[in-house]
């Protein structure tokens, strides 16, 4: 069984083929280079490396996000068209859960973090059991100091991953003291490899049409046209 | 021996999500449109963020659609195009990585297209063009007067200064609080209409193709405030036939001028805009007074489709020209020469 995985999803950029529970090849980088510049070209050098063609593989693993809108699409239109074409399994995965996956070992709660912008974050909460890991908060959207307040009575150890975690390290040592943990930087980034492992946990999409990005987080205009309406319903 | 050649276009620059194609550069096979307006129409104009958030769900769908109705399997196809620019990054991102992420699975070239390249090209579809042409593209995001010598070959002769054509449209629809898009809707009422308010003309120098709107905009705003200030009402379809008729006077007279000095054997108009019925009757009639051959596709080929993709994709195919897997969507792209 091959599996190709991508993750764009955030500035890091991460492509990898799995051959029967072996990393054929990984490629990693967090280079602010816009993902149509590499991300298509980094698959193509990956398939001319193992010596694959495109068909020979057998399931997809995308990182479905949350993260940047338009990285999170790349990825997400990369991974359904090859599917699609191929007439190949898709599997969705978080891009914070393949985060998470990083920390196999970690025996206690780990919160992956991609910073949003203005003191928000999208974040998550999973935990390792039995080989698995579990979602024990949704992923979402959130202001970092309600996240920080939220995992506060948790009153465990909690481990922060991703390369944003640095943006809110301050915040979080300040807040959490002891029960901070930092991961190393060689954790820090996601890895295509980790996604295909955790894809090969999860169910393939039904309709691989249909797949789209998991935004966590309406568009602003959408939001404001909520609003809107909302108001106009009330003044009726 | 003569081969078919098929060549599928994407297209996704603006709010259509589309896909197409066509054989041997001018023979529709399928073309298959997802327009978004009913969702954009909430907002009053194009949301960049939700275009592109539509281009997702359904870039996979209107391609397969197009094989579909086709009745070819990608290995029938010779290559793909799709639209590199101008228009919403976001936007374009969508269709060039889906076209990349086909063309890469099927071994099969990719070719980037200029979006005004294709709406040109879009009047191959409905009799072969004849060289030297003068096209005159006008549309959301362009007004533009180009001279081709042959194929591939563009030489900008005029542009707008300021808003494009189409931009104008929808400004002062929104000033006669008229529901998006704009556009038809100024040119129904215009129709409609028994009299027309003098705007001024935007000439701008004697001997130049360049266009301005912005003014005339202003002035359509200044004639409301001015009316409502007195405590009186605008008659909408007088200001909406006073505008057309500005707009309209200026672009068919540089027209015609253009066609005459470069001495061309045809003349094209292209874009959203060019599906005007007021825009298409003037060029109409002044092109055959003049005796040239005056062409404009179908309303359907005027807005934003593939089919126009792939047409220009195919001359393109034929000399060479690729794109490869690093292809970027390049919001700002400039009309070029290809065969140069
Ligand atoms: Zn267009």
């Amino acid at each position: 069984m091959i599996w190709l995985g991508i993750d764009t999803a955030n500035t890091p950029l991460s492509v990898a083929i799995v051959k029967d529970g072996t990393v054929l090849a990984e490629v990693n980088s967090s280079m602010a280079v816009n993902h149509s510049l590499r991300a298509m070209s980094t698959i193509e050098e990956l398939f001319a490396t193992v010596q694959l063609q495109p068909k020979e593989i057998d399931a997809i693993a995308v990182s479905e996000g949350p993260g940047s809108y338009t990285g999170v699409r790349i990825g997400v239109t990369i991974a359904k068209t090859l599917a699609w074409t191929l007439k190949k399994p898709l599997v969705g995965v978080s891009s914070l859960k393949t985060l998470a996956a990083n920390a196999f070992y970690f025996d206690g709660a780990i919160c992956p973090i991609v910073d949003a912008r203005r003191n928000n974050v999208y974040a998550g909460l999973y935990e390792y059991e039995d080989g698995h890991l579990n979602a024990i908060k949704e992923d979402g959207h959130f202001a970092i100091e309600d996240l920080l307040d939220s995992l506060k009575e948790y009153e465990r150890p909690v481990l922060y991953i991703g390369k944003d975690v640095a943006m809110h390290e301050v915040a979080i040592r300040e807040k959490m003291g002891e029960n901070a943990i930092i991961a190393p930087f060689p954790l820090q980034l996601p890895r295509a490899s980790s996604l295909i492992h955790m894809a090969q946990q999860s169910e393939r999409e039904e309709n691989i049409h249909a797949f789209t990005p998991e935004y966590r987080r309406i568009a602003e205009a959408e939001a404001n046209w909520l609003m809107q309406q909302r108001k106009d319903k009330a003044s009726e | 021996m003569t081969t078919d050649i098929y060549i599928l276009g994407i297209e996704t620059s603006c709010d259509e999500t589309a896909a197409s194609i066509i054989k041997n550069g001018h023979e529709i096979v399928s073309n298959i449109v997802a327009s978004q307006i009913e969702s954009q129409k909430r907002f009053g104009g194009v949301v960049p963020e939700i275009a592109s958030r539509h281009h997702v769900e359904q870039i996979t769908l209107v391609i397969e659609e197009a094989l579909h109705v086709a009745g070819l399997e990608p290995a029938d196809l010779n290559a793909v195009a799709v639209t590199e620019g101008p228009g919403l990054v976001g936007a374009l991102l969508i269709g060039i990585n889906a076209a990349k992420a086909f063309a890469f699975a099927n071994g099969l070239p990719i070719i980037g297209v200029h979006h005004i390249a294709g709406h040109i090209y879009a009047n191959q579809l409905m009799q072969q063009m004849e060289f030297p042409l003068l096209a005159l593209i006008v549309s959301g995001g362009h007004t533009e007067l180009v001279y081709m010598k042959d194929h591939g070959s563009f030489e900008l002769i005029g542009e707008t200064r300021d808003d494009a054509a189409g931009e104008a449209y929808d400004k002062v629809a929104r000033v006669l609080g008229l529901p998006y898009p704009g556009g038809p809707q100024i040119d129904k009422l215009a129709l409609a209409s028994d009299d027309a308010v003098d705007f001024p003309r935007a000439w701008l120098e004697p001997d130049s193709y360049d266009f301005s709107f912005s003014g005339l905009k202003s002035a359509v705003i200044n004639y409301k405030h001015n009316i409502e200030q007195k405590g009186g009402t605008i008659v909408p379809e007088h200001v909406a036939a006073g505008f057309q008729k500005s707009v309209i006077e200026v672009l068919t007279a540089k027209t015609v001028r253009a066609a005459k000095q470069y001495d061309v054997k045809q003349v094209i108009a292209a874009g959203g805009v060019a599906a005007n019925k007021g825009l298409r009757a003037s060029l109409d009639a002044a092109f055959e007074q003049e005796n040239i051959p005056f062409y404009v596709p179908p309303i359907s080929f005027c807005t934003d489709n593939a089919a126009m993709i792939a047409a220009a994709g195919t001359p393109m195919y034929m000399a060479g020209v690729r794109g490869d897997m690093s292809m970027n969507g390049r919001p700002g792209m400039q009309l070029t020469s290809w065969n140069e």
